[in-house]
């Protein structure tokens, strides 16, 4: 699989140039954050941060990042014009995924040892509220409209639905084995839940809180058992990317008959993907392989892979 | 053995910690413990036989006691089950009975039936599990401690297996070895009639996997000098003289009872590796894990039991969370529904070991990868890349569909 990178270097020269944006990688096993220019598409600076970050997201201003740094305990403040740690916030036991209420005010995070969800005031650095949950919360999501939260837990194996006022769980929908990541469609009608070990995704509807579909992905010649649904990213013209942890694959789909419509492959252990700001190209974010993969979404295929850190996992495209 | 608490303080304890661990809706989950109690219609009712063993003396000064080895697991187990199961009107309760020496386990395990429970993990050797097993064909048992794969072999329909088998684990290891080109074996068996079944399981794996046991010895000594005054002097010289044998590049060593196994590490004739039941060993569970959310479980357990978990602990908890993992699916108290789906082909239980697991449908073996653990860190986990199988890679470890005498 490795074999693709001297190919798709030669395409990488072919392909049309991105907007300025700037990609932003965080390396769970090197306590660093990677800055790729869109451009280039090199890698242009390391950002050392707390232990252990994985969850990262940008601040609804886009200048700031977040990044949680699990074995500190904290949500790191990286400021992404001096590109150095500003600040830090309280974010409970071991962080792993949060996301940024849509108000800009408050951040909701997994703590994944104490089966809780926190809500995180920015400007005061207080936790203003914490939610019980289901073991191991791991991903989450909040709507378009900012009214509900969503937060799976993997041991439970349920999304929970939290309603973003109250901070009460209004919701908890069973879904398949060891739920990662939670996503909400643009049009804020449905939730997609990866199952990791099933291989597969739940598609919730945001009315009804029932199951509407299970998205289920075959790959020729890789094991069953290898087909482990992690991240997703939803586009706005109608189709959605699943990363494929060890199948070393990203499945696209459409997100009205979910069809799956191809697989890219990247590179090995895929966790967390991320579109561009004009959604023509996808970073792929490969933990095994210290790499994140760009695919061209216009040519359809890898165009380049661009080694980062050791073990990056969450990824975010920022102006 | 360390039982010094009384059982009522060390049942209050377990409360105070899991009520803290997962909050006060799931106290009425383990009120229940070993007392008999109307159950609401939708308490599942697991029940916990234990034999008792006698006290392990540690091999090295480092050593944990491992206090309440397994049941400890099963409580873990029914914490996480009640997690989901609150949210859905489904409440677990675990009834523990402690076998002592000479009692028989047919009417243990009658005893645990007349209390409304179906489904027994069980902390058994081999031959009081297959008497259990005989004489309550309506149970369903969990295997949390045999590895024999005799057991396996009699193809009962109301036995499930969570620890791996011996035939598991050495071709978890061997696969690892060959991957190492570490293919020429010294095999060093000790005295107990579970380090001879260890051996015929290593020299199947050997076959299996194109290795070769080029020289086997049994060991014979008399153990423990080591903590001696001048203890190191005679192995030191012992142990040297005992491996001075034709050249290898790996000492396979089967002593299950820990009798041995530590001395062998940095004394042998020729600077090769150790590996089997010592130093680099295969084990459906390792504390060194902190792979696959496997922290996550390591830290829950601490909480709960206040030290590390030990393979035991790990199948009892796997036993319970299978039980609840069906009863939550199948969104059913009923025990033959329950029953009925950990054996079919939906089941899937998440095991902190980066793959689904699930119940081999010839002889009830739950396959799962196999850790080969280091003393301080996890060195691999296999199936290792490259052994390739049909349905399930899975089920290159331990005994395949076709060469198990039991047809499903």
């Amino acid at each position: 699989m490795q074999a693709v990178t001297p190919l798709v270097f030669a395409l990488a020269l072919l392909a049309a140039p991105a907007a300025a944006e700037t990609v932003y990688v965080s390396n769970e096993q090197d306590n660093t954050i990677s800055a790729i220019d869109g451009e280039t598409l090199s890698v242009t600076a390391t950002i050392p941060v707390g232990r252990r970050p994985r969850g990262i997201a940008l601040s609804p201003d886009k200048r700031r990042l977040f990044v949680a740094v699990g074995d500190d305990n904290r949500i790191d403040v990286v400021d992404l014009a001096s590109r150095k740690v500003v600040d830090a916030l309280p974010s409970g036991e071991d962080p792993e995924l949060f996301v940024v209420h849509p108000d800009g005010k408050r951040l909701f995070v997994a703590n994944e040892n104490d089966s809780l969800v926190s809500v995180l005031e920015i400007e005061s650095k207080k936790v203003i509220g914490e939610i019980q949950v289901g073991v191991e919360p791991e991903g989450m999501a909040v709507s378009p409209d900012g009214q509900l939260v969503v937060c799976t837990s993997e041991t439970t194996s349920m999304a929970h639905f939290v309603d973003a006022s109250t901070y009460e769980v209004v919701d908890n929908v069973l879904v398949d084995t060891r739920p990662r990541a939670a996503a909400f469609t643009p049009d804020g009608k449905q939730v997609w839940v990866s199952s990791e070990l099933r291989g597969t995704v739940s598609v919730i509807g945001v009315q009804s809180r029932a199951i509407d579909a299970i998205v289920e992905f075959a790959i020729p010649g890789v094991p069953r058992e290898l087909v482990q649904a992690v991240g997703i990213a939803h586009g706005h013209d109608g189709r959605a990317y699943v990363a494929l942890g060890p199948a070393n694959r990203v499945a696209e789909v459409d997100n009205k008959s979910l069809k799956i419509l191809r697989y890219y492959l990247v590179g090995q252990r895929v966790w967390h993907i991320a579109l561009s700001a004009d959604e023509k190209r996808l970073y792929a974010a490969n933990g095994g392989s210290g790499d994140v993969t760009v695919i061209d979404l216009e040519r359809r295929e890898p165009v380049k892979s661009i080694a980062v850190g050791r073990s990056p996992w969450g990824v975010v495209t920022a102006p | 053995m360390r039982q010094a608490r009384s059982r009522s303080t060390h049942e209050a304890v377990f409360r105070r910690r899991l009520a803290s661990l997962l909050g006060s809706a799931l106290l009425i989950a383990t009120v229940p413990l070993g007392m008999a109690e109307a159950a609401a219609p939708d308490t599942i009712r697991i029940g916990y036989l234990h034999q008792e063993r006698a006290p392990a003396s540690p091999a090295s000064p480092l050593d944990e006691l491992a206090t309440e080895e397994g049941l400890a697991g099963a409580r873990l187990g029914i914490a996480d089950n009640a997690a989901t199961g609150r949210f859905i009107g489904q409440s677990f309760v675990v009834i523990e009975r402690r076998m002592r020496r000479g009692d028989d386990p047919v009417a243990a395990v009658a005893e645990l039936a007349a209390e409304g429970v179906r489904f027994v993990i069980t902390d058994l050797d081999a031959e009081p599990l297959r008497l259990a097993a005989g004489a309550a064909p309506r149970l369903l048992f969990l295997n949390a401690r045999a590895p024999d794969d005799a057991l396996r072999a009699q193809c009962r329909n109301n036995l499930l297996h969570t620890v791996p088998s011996r035939a598991m684990l050495a071709d978890g290891l061997a696969q690892y070895l060959v991957w190492k080109r570490w293919r020429r074996w010294f095999l060093v068996v000790g005295q107990g009639a579970g380090d001879v079944l260890y051996a015929e399981a290593v020299r199947r794996a050997a076959k299996r996997f194109g290795a070769e046991i080029v020289i086997e010895k049994a060991w014979s000594f008399q153990y423990g000098p080591a903590r001696a005054d001048t203890g190191h002097v005679t192995l030191q010289t012992e142990i040297p003289a005992f491996t001075n044998v034709a050249d290898h590049d790996v000492l396979v060593v089967a002593d299950e009872a820990n009798a041995f196994g530590d001395y062998l590490d940095g004394r042998t004739a020729r600077p090769r590796p150790v590996a089997g039941t010592h130093h680099l060993v295969a084990t459906g569970w390792s504390a060194v894990n902190e792979q696959w959310g496997a922290t996550q479980l390591a830290s829950r357990f601490a909480k709960l039991a206040g030290r590390r978990m030990t393979a035991v602990d790990y199948a009892a908890w796997a036993a319970v969370r299978s039980v609840g993992e069906a009863a939550t699916r199948s969104r059913s108290a009923d025990p033959d529904k329950i029953a009925a789906y950990l054996r079919g082909p939906a089941f899937l239980m998440s095991g902190f070991k980066g793959r689904g697991q699930s119940f081999r449908e010839w002889d009830g073996q739950m396959r799962q990868p196999i850790l080969i653990a280091g003393p301080r860190l996890l060195v691999s986990a296999s199936p290792q890349p490259g052994f390739l199988h049909r349905v399930s890679e899975l089920d290159t470890l331990g005994v395949d569909r076709e060469e198990s005498p039991c047809k499903p």
